[in-house]
């Protein structure tokens, strides 16, 4: 497994798909730099702290943050690195070749998906790293130490974000016979997800629990919570929660507070291991679903028959 | 002696409603080179697939080296090497690469491997490519490039699928003298499946023909075309001089023949049920014919190939291939000399 996961990672660092991407997401995050840094004077004067997380935060007048760039790009990055995966070896006759080597066929999965977790790592960290560069290039306040404990978290969160994308393109890849198919297929569950879950959501939610008429009044707080619920299928959702919690202390709660929990309480920052609290179970939602798509691929993969 | 390396009891795998191998039963001995014959759509890659634990077999088992093809692939893909129809490289990597990265899937120390690499390469006539990546390559160049890939992990048994498709003369000769090679000198024992078979022919110990998921005939080639005499299917051809109308009939007067038919360069085609050879030359000199040329066909795979092709078509129509089949499958118990 460890030739194999070599070999992937040499792949892709070579392949020119990574380096496009590369310089895309460079050029980007270049884009939202000078975009935040113009902005950066009025989100200071609401609040001067953690001046330093605000570059991946601030939005320029047209231009989105690094943050929500990642948000809905990231997928893209998965993707670009996944659909092909298998089905790719499949139509380049090496598969069969591979498959009838001494290692078990699980590790041929494992080893493309670490491998490409590996370099959506590298990749993130890289941008990440160059964003702190410049912005303190730029802006000249050095990062306290939580601040560079949260980017860091940040980053990391970013880079599994990525990689849910990526397993479920390999899934996708696994699945059908063509990379076009996979393509098309994790393309479309991206935008879906990160477009229209929303609306779906509240459609539902809706439907099921109707916030007008006499019962509404007592299907406010369940309506809101299934809606939630609801939303956190998609990985988009629990990676936008997650990011601004743990790039905005200010923010101290997910879901519903009422005025009965809010009233009288001090305004202030969270610790950093209190938000971490908070963005804890997303992690573990979009690391549950990486692992249920896993699943599906390796039973589909063990019981595939590999003709050349 | 009697040692089989590879061992199929009741082979049997059905997609959906066809059913693409029917219990097989086959033994092939170690250090033999044995090929697995048929049309296409016979079953033969369903076969090789299923002893490379590759897909499962619906019903039956599968031994290669005394494990189970189904249940512990590990350790049969350990000791098999295969190279499938239409092998394929990665076209980013050159040839050496390739081999390399075969290598350390199969943990070879990287001494052991770059040696091996240099060796094989050697062998198969590719060390002047060595550097070229593989999307650069040919078809017969990626065959024998596969050949080396195989061989990377020194197997026991090799399974070939097909691997003399697409291949010029030149490379055919030299991939059958390879072959030869690997079987007489490394004592390697080689499965391969093909429809072409003067290659087969040329290449092979014993001969399984594969119709429609059965194995209607196995054995030596000269077993195969005995048994056939033996049922009665002789076919001599004939060229003399003069060739007239006259001396077809007078074969076709001679006891015991059922059909003298002209083939296209003047000469007679003479089926009969026994051996007339002796009759026939009798024939000839009391009439004043100079006999220019006599063959006894039926040691010819093509046409072992096509009476047993006939002959399976005749059993589906009785649907009862199995009884059929029973004495032919007899001979591929014998002993080998």
């Amino acid at each position: 497994m460890a030739a194999l996961y070599r070999k992937e990672l040499a792949d892709h660092l070579n392949s020119n798909r990574y380096q496009l991407l590369f310089c895309l997401l460079l050029l980007i995050t270049t884009a939202s730099l000078i975009g935040a840094v113009s902005n950066l004077r009025d989100a200071v004067s609401d609040s001067s702290e953690f001046i330093f997380l605000k570059l991946f935060t601030t939005s320029g007048t047209s231009i989105y943050s690094f943050a929500t760039f990642i948000a809905f790009l990231g997928p893209l990055v998965g993707i670009t690195l996944g659909f092909d995966a298998v089905n790719n070896e499949r139509s380049l006759g090496t598969l069969s070749r591979l498959a009838s080597q001494p290692i078990y066929r699980d590790s041929i999965i494992n080893a493309k998906f670490l491998a490409g977790a590996s370099a959506i790592l590298l990749l993130v960290f890289t941008l990440g790293l160059y964003l702190c560069g410049a912005g303190l290039l730029l802006i000249g306040i050095p990062p306290s130490g939580e601040e560079v404990l949260r980017i860091l978290i940040f980053l990391l969160l970013s880079a599994v974000y990525m990689s849910v994308w990526l397993a479920l393109a390999i899934i996708f890849s696994v699945l059908t016979r063509h990379a076009a198919t996979a393509a098309l297929v994790s393309l479309s569950i991206w935008l879906f997800l990160s477009l229209f879950m929303s609306l779906v959501a509240s459609g539902i939610a809706n439907a099921l629990l109707p916030v007008n008429g006499i019962e509404g009044v007592a299907n406010m707080i369940p309506n809101y919570e299934l809606n939630l619920a609801l939303n956190c299928v998609s990985p988009y959702y629990l990676f936008s929660e997650a990011a601004s919690t743990i790039l905005n202390p200010n923010v101290r709660s997910i879901g519903v507070v009422t005025m009965s929990s809010y009233v009288g309480a001090i305004a202030g920052s969270l610790p950093l291991s209190q938000s971490l609290l908070l963005i804890w179970p997303h992690l573990v939602v979009m690391v549950a679903l990486a692992m249920a798509g896993f699943a599906v691929a390796y039973i589909s993969f063990m019981r595939q028959e590999i003709r050349a | 002696m009697s040692n089989p390396i590879i061992q199929t009891q009741v082979l049997t795998k059905r997609y959906d409603d066809v059913t693409a191998v029917d219990k097989l039963n086959l033994e092939i001995q170690e250090g033999e080179v044995f090929g697995l014959l048929g049309p296409n759509g016979a079953g033969k890659t369903t076969t090789t697939l299923m002893l490379l634990g590759l897909t499962e077999p619906t019903i039956g088992t599968a031994f290669i080296d005394g494990h189970d093809c189904a249940r512990d692939p590990l350790a049969v893909k350990r000791i098999v090497g295969y190279l499938p129809d239409s092998v394929g490289f990665y076209p980013e990597l050159t040839g050496r690469e390739n081999l390399r990265f075969t290598g350390r899937l199969n943990g070879l120390e990287p001494a052991i491997c770059e040696r091996r690499i240099n060796e094989l390469l050697e062998r198969v006539g590719m060390t002047y490519a060595a550097d070229r990546k593989a999307g650069t390559y040919s078809r017969g160049m990626k065959q024998r490039l596969g050949i080396a890939d195989v061989l990377m992990k020194d197997p026991k048994v090799i399974i070939m699928d097909e691997p003399t498709l697409g291949i010029d003369p030149e490379g055919m000769r030299e991939l059958i003298a390879l072959i030869r090679e690997l079987s007489d000198k490394d004592g390697r024992t080689i499965l391969i499946s093909s429809h072409q078979l003067y290659q087969v022919q040329q290449i092979c110990d014993r001969v399984g023909i594969f119709v429609k998921g059965k194995l209607i005939a196995c054995g030596r080639i000269e077993e195969l075309g005995r048994q056939l005499q033996n049922e009665g299917n002789y076919i001599l051809e004939l060229q003399t001089a003069p060739a007239d109308e006259r001396l077809r009939t007078l074969l076709a007067e001679l006891p015991g023949v059922r059909a003298v038919t002209v083939d296209k360069d003047g000469g007679f085609e003479v089926e009969s049920k026994q051996d007339i050879r002796h009759e026939i030359t009798m024939l000839l000199a009391q009439n004043g014919y100079t006999l220019l040329q006599l063959r006894q066909r039926g040691g010819d795979l093509d046409e072992i190939y096509r009476k047993y092709f006939e002959k399976a078509g005749e059993q589906h129509e009785h649907s009862d291939a199995q009884k059929q089949s029973g004495p032919i499958r007899g001979i591929f118990r014998k002993k080998r000399e």
